[in-house]
């Protein structure tokens, strides 16, 4: 069973949703990516990762992502070498689920099937293309299925009902639900109307519903946890990997693992 | 040839929509609205009666006598965009594009910009239609185009640095698709070319097409037939789609598009992926782009703001791929030295970008007949880059010309 798939199975067991980390893979190195990707597994305050591909124009994230992904780009990192690491990685018994947060113009070029061949094999779970709409995304989703890997649509504050039924249909991972109408960043507060969106997604949707952008604190993942079958922290994460500057990979795992600590302490009960 | 794009925006395999989700609704909304208003007479006139009163046309067809002797060959016409009210021919789409802001129910407008000249002219139509207004302009085009940034200033719009990236048009349009991203609800995103998320590409075109309907009827009054050959300069693609569509279905008119050649196509310093990109997605649309292998967006040069863009129009790439289009480039030094022959041939100083179709025509005019009309779209005019001209060329501005 596709690892996604199977942790949420076992979350529900549980009765607890689940908590993902995003990491934009390769800031400030692919060494540092994989310890931190290592610890969060061994000290269990991750369910699920998800790993930024660095992109030259990613018109969805916030000025801290955009920040990473140029610090990333600017060492040279790229889609392969990631893959490669995932594929290390897996082989040195890391079992915590990934899926790729990856723009369309990285998975077009190469050609699609054979960069989805290439991510099943290093070991990735599913993709989020943050870019691509479910309108323009029945091929993907077909090559998906057909690698093993899960794929997950977005749902948006401004996506419509009609839309919205749509989107929610294709999904076989989860549904990552855009909690606000806006870019990746750290904010304050969560929206107020968040539950009943989130509520209505849910009463459409068979795939568990995830809910990031702007949460940064533990108190947004408990009350996200309330509604949702997932939290996903972003910006506030690579904030914490930013502040380590050039420190040793083994130092950027524990401080970002320390973070990932608090943030889903309320999960953990 | 006109029956593209179908109803998702493809022209063949090209365009579509690749943005985030929460842009869908907004572009939905776009679609519809503008179907709307292409067939409501009340909004074909309001736009027919701004074109005239207050862009200023049908703008003139001008035989360049001059400039014709001294090429030798074809008759040489220039298609005087640069006469339009604010100075490029881009005012006919923020016009077009106000309206429809308006239409919507929208109270504020957005726009990234190059050269500038975009940047005025949505800054024009906000102050026109009493819209908000927020230009996104990266630092080094701020640089480059100041006098551009105080015109818009002027007009009562905020113009927003951007930092990010080459700081020039790329990085604009980024930035403007994150404001988007968060005010889609009351704020119209009005882009300034042929290019992006359906249903811009075909709605800029429309809006732009205005300037080959007139070339079209003015060469049949002027010289009795159809131009031999029409060129225009392509960054986006807005003016070129706008000169070329009245004239897709004549076959015996030739179309040539002219990219930016930068230092040359040789030396990777350039901005024409029709030339020597390949098929990618960039800024919400599958296009030709300027990439490496793995689909990162590569760094650009041309010494025109306006042209400094790694992707182009959907529909340039389909005509490129058709072959109803031929697409070829110019360079730098070659822009320039084209610059400053229309300003002391003609007494017209031509935008850089226009420059670089200039350079193509002089390249065909001797090749051609005596009896072949060959028109250029002079899609801006110059101001905004004697002082760039002038640090380019140091004394070669203050001497005559040294051809």
């Amino acid at each position: 069973m596709n690892r996604v798939t199977a942790v949420f199975r076992r979350l529900r067991t549980e009765r607890r949703a689940a908590f993902m980390p995003f990491i934009a893979a390769g800031d400030p190195s692919l060494e540092a990516t994989e310890a931190i990707l290592r610890t969060l597994q061994d000290r269990g305050v991750a369910d699920l990762v998800e790993l930024g591909v660095p992109f030259s124009d990613p018109i969805a994230d916030g000025p801290t992502i955009q920040a990473s992904y140029q610090r990333a780009l600017a060492r040279g990192v790229t889609p392969q070498a990631i893959l490669d690491t995932v594929e290390h990685l897996r082989g040195g018994g890391l079992e915590m689920p990934a899926c790729l947060m990856v723009s369309y113009s990285l998975v077009y070029r190469p050609g699609m099937e054979r960069f989805i061949e290439r991510a099943a094999r290093a070991g990735v779970d599913g993709f989020i293309v943050p870019d691509l709409p479910a309108d323009e995304a029945g091929a993907l989703e077909q090559a998906l299925t057909a690698a093993g890997l899960v794929y997950v649509p977005l749902v948006a504050p401004t996506t419509t009902p009609a839309r919205r039924e749509k989107v929610v249909a294709h999904a076989t991972g989860f549904i990552y639900c855009v909690a606000v109408t806006g870019i990746t960043g750290e904010r304050p507060e969560l929206p107020k109307d968040l539950d009943a969106y989130v509520r209505g997604i849910k009463e459409e949707a068979k795939a568990p519903v995830c809910v990031g952008f702007g949460l940064s604190r533990s108190e947004h993942v408990k009350a996200v946890a309330e509604v949702a079958d997932g939290a996903i922290v972003g910006s506030a994460i690579i904030h914490r990997i930013a502040e380590c500057g050039q420190a040793p990979p083994a130092r950027i795992a524990e401080a970002v693992a320390d973070l990932c600590a608090d943030l889903s302490a309320p999960l953990r009960g | 040839m006109a029956t593209v794009p179908d109803a998702s925006g493809r022209f063949g395999p090209y365009g579509g929509r690749y943005v985030p989700e929460t842009l869908m609704a907004a572009l939905e909304q776009l679609a519809d609205a503008y179907a709307e208003a292409r067939e409501d007479p009340d909004f074909q006139q309001q736009l027919d009666y701004l074109l005239k009163q207050y862009v200023g046309r049908p703008t003139p067809l001008y035989f360049a006598r001059r400039l014709t002797e001294a090429w030798g060959g074809a008759r040489v016409y220039l298609k005087r965009e640069d006469l339009t009210h604010t100075g490029a021919h881009k005012i006919n789409n923020t016009v077009g594009q106000a309206l429809l802001a308006v239409r919507m129910g929208k109270t504020r407008l957005i726009a990234e910009t190059g050269a500038g000249q975009h940047g005025v002219a949505a800054a024009t139509g906000a102050a026109l239609m009493g819209l908000e207004c927020d230009i996104y302009m990266g630092t080094e085009d701020m640089r480059r185009q100041r006098l551009n940034v105080f015109r818009m200033q002027a007009l009562g719009a905020r113009v927003v640095g951007v930092e990010t990236g080459q700081r020039t048009l790329k990085d604009a349009i980024n930035e403007a698709m994150r404001d988007w991203m968060a005010t889609v609800e009351h704020t119209h995103y009005c882009f300034g070319t042929t290019a992006g998320p359906h249903p811009f590409p075909v709605m800029v075109r429309d809006f732009q097409s205005v300037i080959g309907r007139e070339i079209r009827r003015q060469c049949q009054k002027q010289e009795g037939c159809l131009p031999t050959a029409v060129v225009a300069c392509v960054g986006g693609g807005s003016n070129a789609a706008g000169a070329f569509f009245a004239f897709l279905d004549d076959e015996d008119v030739a179309l040539v598009g002219v990219e930016a050649g930068g230092r040359g196509l040789a030396s990777g310093q350039h901005a024409a992926p029709l030339c020597a990109g390949k098929p990618g997605v960039l800024h919400g649309s599958l296009s030709y782009v300027l990439q490496d292998d793995a689909g990162q967006t590569l760094p650009v040069h041309s010494v025109s703001a306006g042209l400094d863009y790694p992707g182009v129009g959907p529909e340039h790439a389909y005509w490129k791929d058709t072959g109803r289009v031929r697409y070829t480039s110019a360079t730098d030094d070659e822009a320039l030295a084209a610059f400053v022959e229309l300003a002391r041939t003609e007494g017209i100083v031509p935008a850089l970008e226009s420059s670089h179709a200039l350079v193509e025509a002089k390249k065909m005019a001797p090749e051609m007949d005596r009896r072949d009309v060959l028109v250029v779209n002079l899609s801006g005019r110059g101001d905004k880059d004697v002082e760039e001209a002038a640090r380019l060329l140091g004394d070669g501005l203050a001497k005559g010309p040294s051809a």
